[in-house]
């Protein structure tokens, strides 16, 4: 892993946060922004970019780093370049369990993301289950086909909890499920940061594990790993953090399928390394997404879901050329 | 001999009265078969296909249903411990596996993935150590890779691959190595150099338990075989014994002549041509 990816990356990540802290339906200069982080402008600047600008931003970067960390161990522990928590139907199924959980009146943000992480677990097992029951877990196809097959089932069922429900809760709901960081306060950014840290913690921990896993189950049994364990614990982890993102910000997809790529392209193979570029560069997107969002139709507000879809299809379309020819 | 013969063995590998059925399988994969790989040895197990080979390996690897038996590996130092009750990262400092299948889905440089064999020596934090890159240095030579090291895992042919995989396993730096089908889809040169490989490294007093289909190579290189039919023992003993035209005939339901190789006078298995009436008959 060359040491100039990190600088690059972080670089990148700053110069995202100035923007994504300058744009919006007030638009600031970058050295008004710099000045407001640094302590110094005009009240109301200042205001903007602490209470409004940076936690968004804050909140953006961390479901940026959730995704991306989350998508690059699936992608390792299932051997599938396709794998990630969206497509994969994980995010889905977090979006039922926050939502129910929300109409049953828990929307703390302590709690919401323990809500949202039962409902992955549950997708995620479904999806293997159905990708087995069919023919293999590592077959790209059959993998994606039963993670969209769940996703769209845990679409109607949050459809179907939301049927009684008042009309403008059904309206936040439905743009909480096109993913959005708008309105995002301290409070959870502190609560997905302190998430994203133990989930990612963990995998970084059991990085060589993954490492193993990418060959296969016979070799990495070969070279010592318990398959069933690790396989589990990775896959626990990665709900987790895929969870926690769909709590704070909805469901936004492909992320965690463009960022493990992009890292590796850039040198990272092992894990130890892979996981954390992919949460460093994942960052960086999402926080771009989140300024394309609110500044592309302003004074509209695009959902973030949409943008990095925009951006996602096609190189998923792109991949899969690739992984035919 | 029975698997028992090798427990004292120091590093050795034995598989005795082990029997493996899969869920909803009709029938036993493995039906009270015992193998032992002595250290300093070469010993092969073959048989048809669907005969159980490659469940022996399975077996060892905890992932197959082991319904009756044990399988044992040593150390170095000679005390030798059920397979099954080891740590898995213990068992993989004991004996090293190349299974059969394996293709990369994201390729890595020959060098990190052969640096993967050092996984079971590794703690969970911290770099490779000096012991662990000396170990890697050493099996890219011994496997004769050390030139691609650079190279990535998917810009190798079929037998600079098998040889790279060879490589981890050595790295593991075992003192039983298993190769499960080594061969299978490698040209004749490339076969030798797999087979002279594990044969040296039985010479510096591994254990090396080849699983395989080729059997007039394994009759060159083994010193002791074993012949598996639907999952039992059809005959065991050195290959010159083993290889016996009736035996085949029957564990392969094909009809054949062993004959000596009159270059390096091995037993060689040469199948016969169904002809005319004969073959019509038999194939309706």
């Amino acid at each position: 892993m060359p040491r100039g990816y990190w600088a690059a990356g972080l670089a990148l990540l700053a110069v995202a946060v100035v923007l994504g802290v300058a744009g919006g339906a007030v638009s600031l200069s970058p050295a008004a922004v710099l000045a407001a982080l640094a302590g110094r402008g005009d009240a109301p600047t200042l205001a903007i970019v602490r209470d409004l600008r940076l936690p968004r931003v804050a909140l953006a970067a961390l479901v940026g780093v959730a995704l991306g960390g989350s998508g690059a161990a699936l992608q390792g522990v299932l051997r599938n370049a396709f794998a990630e928590p969206y497509l994969l139907g994980v995010s889905g199924g977090a979006a039922v369990g926050a939502v129910l959980a929300v109409a049953a009146g828990l929307t703390a943000p302590a709690v919401l993301p323990l809500a949202a992480f039962a409902g992955a677990i549950g997708a995620a097992a479904l999806v293997l289950a159905v990708a087995r029951a069919a023919g293999g877990g590592a077959d790209v196809r059959l993998l994606v086909t039963a993670g969209v097959v769940v996703g769209a089932f845990a679409n109607a069922g949050v459809m179907v909890a939301l049927a009684n429900a008042p009309a403008d809760q059904v309206r936040g709901a439905l743009w909480w499920m096109m993913g959005s960081v708008a309105g995002a306060g301290w409070r959870q950014v502190a609560w997905l940061a302190g998430y994203a840290a133990l989930a990612l913690g963990a995998l970084v921990l059991w990085a060589r594990d993954v490492d193993a896993l990418a060959l296969g189950e016979e070799p990495a049994a070969a070279l010592g790993v318990d398959v069933e364990r690790a396989a589990r614990r990775v896959f626990v982890a990665a709900s987790l953090l895929a969870a926690a993102s769909v709590a704070a910000a909805g469901l936004v997809g492909f992320v965690g399928l463009v960022v493990p790529h992009l890292a590796r392209a850039a040198g990272a193979r092992s894990h130890r390394a892979l996981v954390p570029a992919a949460a460093l560069a994942g960052a960086s997107l999402v926080v771009l997404a989140d300024l394309a969002a609110r500044t592309a139709r302003a004074p509209l507000e695009l959902p973030l879901g949409a943008v990095t879809a925009l951006v996602g299809v096609p190189f998923f379309l792109a991949r899969l050329r690739g992984a035919r020819g | 001999m029975t698997g028992r013969a090798a427990f004292g063995t120091p590093g050795g590998l034995a598989f005795d009265g082990v029997r493996v059925r899969y869920p909803r399988a009709a029938r036993c994969a493995l039906d009270g078969v015992s193998v032992a790989a002595p250290a300093g040895r070469v010993t092969a197990v073959a048989g048809p296909n669907g005969s159980g080979k490659s469940s022996l390996v399975r077996a060892l690897l905890g992932r197959a249903p082991l319904l009756d038996g044990c399988i044992t590996v040593g150390t170095a130092g000679g005390a030798a411990a059920d397979a099954r009750a080891l740590d898995p990262a213990e068992r993989a400092r004991r004996v090293a596996v190349v299974p059969q299948r394996e293709e990369p889905t994201f390729p890595l440089r020959v060098a990190d993935y052969v640096a993967l064999g050092r996984l079971p020596h590794a703690g969970r934090w911290g770099g490779p150590s000096r012991a662990d890159r000396a170990a890697v240095r050493l099996a890219l030579g011994e496997a004769g890779v050390a030139d691609f090291a650079e190279r990535m895992t998917d810009a190798l042919s079929g037998g600079e691959w098998q040889r790279v995989r060879l490589a981890r396993a050595l790295a593991q730096d075992a003192p039983a190595l298993v190769l499960d089908e080594p061969t299978t889809f490698l040209d004749v040169a490339h076969e030798m150099a797999v087979f002279e490989l594990a044969a040296r490294q039985a010479a510096l007093g591994r254990a090396v338990l080849l699983v395989s289909h080729q059997l007039n190579l394994v009759a060159r290189f083994a010193d002791h075989l074993v012949l598996l039919h639907a999952g039992r023992v059809a005959a065991a003993g050195p290959p010159s014994a083993v290889m016996d035209g009736a035996t085949l005939e029957r564990v392969y339901g094909w009809p054949l002549v062993v004959t000596r190789d009159p270059a390096v006078g091995a037993p060689a298995l040469v199948p016969l041509r169904r002809t005319g009436a004969a073959s019509s008959r038999s194939l309706r």
